[in-house]
């Protein structure tokens, strides 16, 4: 068997993969305000990764990027139901979220919402999921 | 102490059975068993004078007070009568087989059916909530199914145990229902209340499905015709088994429940024939048909099925005397009522003594075979005594208590059949004919039971032991239903006033009570009803001798004509039948079970379109179709179509994908961004992920159908189509209120964002995002096991562990 030359893929790789991870976190914190949301960029963070994937080869990616995307389910679950049983504290019911504005040294007024976090979890919960299912498909042997 | 609990006793023993036989050791559990109904006989007993007084006792206990549905429990006469043989016989029952059963049994299991069938028994008699009764009657059928499989290893004991589980569940299913009527008409369950109210109902059109469902299942239970043939296949229960249950008490149930009920429905035209009809049939039917059988049960059997037939049809007669209400004339109808309580403690003293006889013979010689006995007499002097007793008390012959029931049976007959009511002038003549000649027949097997057996050669070859006496315990049972038959002959009114005249005033509620009943002699003169005894004698005598001259009349009634041969041959072809049907729509083929539901769908959806009306919708209101639209749809009508004649596996998921991207392009056309870029997204991953199990797909082959099947499939579809966009349409028209979006419009100062949808997801209904995420979790752990846990070679498949 021969090996490929890839060289191409490998540097618009490194720049795309990274561009599309920055989009990804953008639609994420964006989506409360604008088009975007924890789906979509735990979809679009899934494809950044694959892409890594396809142009360095599963050994050198896991090396990169030492993270068991299994692990990331439960995770991302945990934060999505945690949110949920958290408005209990304040006791209101479950999933009830609130917001308010702040004011931080750099950024100026921001507003936070405990939908975020929601939001967060459902991110990191597709980012797992997606993940998973294609590098199980992928290394079958 | 009250009946209630009583009630409850066998089965808190039979609870404790099983325990108590580990702990005895040695000790037959029957000796416990044994102390259960003569304790309850005691008990009951001291009921009588009470009952003799006229007197009834009452005790509810609630059970499920919301449905009106209370453990009541009545004693009166009519149940009296039936609890105390319940418990007699069955304390005689459990005497005779502790030395019938070896000790080798499971006898555990055969105390705790039979303590649960007694209790069952006692419920089903001494219940006043007609739903109670019928909890107890299920009950019955089932530990009597219990105990006629009680030798589970027989064959043709579970096909008798099945046999009579199948009819008389049937029959208390149809029972049930009838009470379920009755509930209807009156609004209550309790049998006295019923009875109370029932003349207000007479016209009610439930009245008579009523009617026919109740006389169901107490025919069924009671083994009338044709319901008969499982109690002959329910010989293959140990003998005590069969004296108890198909002889004194399960097959009483459906009696008493006629007895119970003829103040309900007695009076009717209908009632009358089909009772004493059905009776009379059956008694003649199973007479004639007991000669036949060689098996000395079998013989019993139907001699049971029989004088239950004789009982039955005293019943009918009697309920003749509701319809004239009460006047002088008319209490003397009702004698056949009394007649029939007679008999049908004289049937379960002289039947149990003989099934114990024939129990005995069996037990001693290893035969029940009748051309294969002969001679007992000298060996078995007792036992020859008892059976004597019971075939000539069966018969009908003085001095046995048989003798007296039978006279006042055909006075019964006499009488009826001079009434002018219900076309009786015309056919009333065949009762007391009909009755007679089945007569004969019961004295002619009651002989062959007797001196077949008993007499003749003694065949010690054919035998597997030699005859002798059985040891004494065994005979104690027997010799005191024995006793019984002959003291019934010399004091009848002893039963007659203590017993039998409270329940005639149960069953004749408008009646007084000093009219009811009758003394009972012995000698009652030359008349009509002892000439007809004469002549069954001598007739009877005549037939036996020439037994073997006419037998040949029963090739008229062959095997495979009978009810017996219908019900095998219906089961047998139900069976088949049925896997047939089954077979014929369950093909496993998946593309089969679609075309089921889709057909189903054109026919319910669609059948409610055209039936509602739904389909006319206008279109005037939509909005205008820019040519942007136009365009995506004739590319995305393209590509649907294209896919259907796709040479390639690879090139329908590429149309498939046109199909996914240009959904996006109409999502960015609606103006729906965040939807458009989740479309893009899982378009693309969906497309890789076809592509990625493209490689293990087979090829794509086209389907040879026939030009039929897929002339089918083109309309079904094109059919659904038609369906799903009619009723898209049609449901834009009928748009019933406002739309609730205004509220969402506030999200910016409800949830703190401007992105509508994000909010909704997130805030507003974020806990179906939460589910859809756990949705995705679980496909994602289902890809990984489905991939991850494959077998390895030569690892065990999990389902053949």
């Amino acid at each position: 068997m021969y090996k490929t030359n890839d060289l191409i893929l490998r540097t618009t790789t490194s720049l795309i993969a990274f561009m599309m991870l920055g989009f990804a976190i953008y639609l994420l914190i964006a989506g409360h305000n604008a088009p975007g949301g924890g789906f979509v960029g735990g979809l679009l963070t899934a494809g950044a990764v694959l892409l890594m994937y396809m142009a360095y080869g599963t050994e050198a990616v896991e090396k990169m990027i030492p993270i068991n995307f299994t692990t990331l389910v439960p995770i991302g679950l945990a934060v999505a139901v945690g949110t949920g049983v958290g408005s209990f504290i304040f006791n209101q019911p479950f999933l009830s979220h609130t917001f308010g504005y702040f004011t931080f040294p750099i950024f100026g007024e921001i507003e936070l919402a405990t939908a975020m976090l929601f939001d967060v979890g459902v991110y990191l919960t597709v980012v797992g999921v997606v993940m998973t299912i294609i590098l199980t498909i992928a290394n079958d042997r | 102490m009250t009946v209630n609990f009583a009630i409850l006793i066998p089965f808190l023993a039979a609870a404790i059975i099983p325990f108590l036989d580990k702990r005895l050791g040695r000790v037959h559990i029957g000796w416990f068993a044994l102390l259960i109904p003569l304790g309850l006989f005691i008990y009951l007993a001291s009921f009588i004078p009470n009952i003799a007084a006229g007197e009834t006792i009452i005790h509810t206990l609630e059970w499920i007070p919301s449905y009106d549905i209370h453990f009541t429990a009545y004693v009166d006469g009519l149940s009296l009568i039936l609890g105390l043989l319940i418990t007699g016989v069955g304390a005689l029952v459990s005497l005779y087989s502790i030395y019938y059963l070896s000790p080798e049994e499971s006898l555990k299991h055969f105390y705790l059916y039979l303590l649960l069938f007694m209790g069952a028994m006692l419920g089903v008699v001494f219940s006043d909530n007609i739903m109670v009764l019928y909890v107890f009657w299920e009950l019955t059928s089932i530990s009597s199914f219990l105990l006629i499989a009680f030798w589970y290893h027989r064959k043709r004991s579970r096909e008798g145990a099945q046999k009579s589980l199948l009819i008389t569940i049937s029959g208390g299913f149809a029972m049930l229902v009838g009470f379920i009527m009755l509930y209807a008409m009156t609004g209550s369950f309790s049998i006295r209340e019923i009875i109370s109210v029932i003349s207000e109902h007479t016209d009610h059109p439930l009245f008579l499905p009523a009617m026919l469902l109740i006389l169901l299942g107490a025919f069924t239970k009671s083994a009338q015709f044709p319901f008969h043939i499982w109690l002959p296949d329910a010989m293959e229960a140990p003998t005590p088994v069969s004296a108890y249950l198909h002889s004194a008490t399960m097959v009483k149930a459906g009696i008493y429940l006629v007895a119970r009920f003829t103040p309900v429905f007695g009076g009717e035209a209908l009632w009358f024939w089909l009772v004493t009809g059905v009776g009379l049939f059956t008694l003649f039917w199973a007479a004639f048909h007991a000669v036949k059988q060689v098996d000395l049960k079998a013989m019993l059997a139907y001699s049971t099925v029989s004088q239950l037939g004789m009982i039955m049809a005293m019943f009918g007669i009697g309920s003749a005397a509701l319809h004239f209400g009460y006047s002088t004339e008319s209490v003397v109808y009702t004698q056949a009522t009394f007649a029939a309580l007679f008999h049908l403690v004289n049937h379960s003293t002289f039947k149990g003594a003989l099934f114990m006889v024939i129990g005995i013979v069996d037990h001693e010689v290893g035969t029940r075979d009748v051309r294969r006995l002969g001679g007992l007499v000298s060996f078995m002097p007792i036992t020859f005594t008892i059976a004597m007793i019971g075939s000539f008390s069966m018969a009908g012959l003085p001095p046995f208590n048989g003798f007296l029931s039978k006279e006042m049976f055909f006075t019964a007959a006499l009488n009826i059949s001079e009434l002018s009511i219900y076309s009786l002038d015309t056919w009333g003549a065949v009762i007391p004919v009909v009755a007679w000649v089945a007569s004969v027949f019961t004295f002619l097997y009651s002989m062959m039971i007797v001196f077949k057996t008993f007499f003749g050669p003694y065949q010690e070859e054919k035998l597997e032991r030699p005859a002798h006496e059985p040891p004494k315990g065994m005979l104690i049972a027997p010799v005191m239903l024995g006793l019984t038959v002959v003291g019934l002959f010399f004091f009848p009114n002893l039963l007659g006033d203590n017993l039998l005249r409270p329940a005639m005033a149960g069953i004749f509620p408008s009646f007084p009570e000093a009219e009811l009943g009758v003394e009972i002699y012995a000698w009652h003169g030359f008349n009509t009803e002892l000439f007809m005894t004469f002549g069954i004698v001598v007739v009877g005598l005549l037939l036996y001798v020439t037994l073997k001259y006419w037998r040949g009349v029963y090739v008229l009634f062959p095997e495979r004509w009978s009810f017996n041969a219908l019900y095998s041959y219906a089961l047998h072809q139900m069976e088949i039948r049925s896997r047939t049907a089954t077979k014929s729509y369950m093909t496993g083929v998946l593309r089969d079970y679609l075309v089921y539901i889709y057909f189903f769908f054109i026919l319910l959806i669609g059948g409610a379109l055209v039936y509602t009306g739904a389909i006319n919708f206008s279109i005037t209101e939509n909005a205008p179709i820019t040519p942007y639209e136009w365009i995506i749809a004739g590319v995305m009508f393209i590509a649907a179509i294209s896919i259907l004649f796709a040479k390639s596996r690879l090139t329908a998921i590429l149309l498939n994908g046109v199909l996914g991207y240009s959904i996006a392009v109409f999502f960015v056309l609606f103006r729906a961004p965040d939807l458009a870029l989740t479309q893009v997204v899982i378009e693309t991953v969906t497309t890789v992920l076809f592509l990625v199990s493209y490689h293990f797909l087979p090829e794509w082959e086209r389907e040879h159908d026939r030009k039929r099947r897929k002339g089918l499939h083109l309309l079904i579809s094109a059919a659904v189509g038609t369906i799903f966009a009619t009723i898209a349409l049609a449901v834009h028209n009928g748009k019933l209120f406002e739309s609730i979006s205004h509220f969402y419009e506030n999200s910016y100062e409800l949830a703190g964002g401007r992105n509508i949808v994000n909010s909704i997801l997130g805030d507003f209904r974020a806990l179906d995002t939460m589910l859809e995420v756990v949705v995705l979790l679980i496909a994602g752990v289902g890809v990984y096991t489905f991939i991850k846990l494959k077998l390895g070679k030569g690892d065990q498949r999990l389902e053949d562990q």
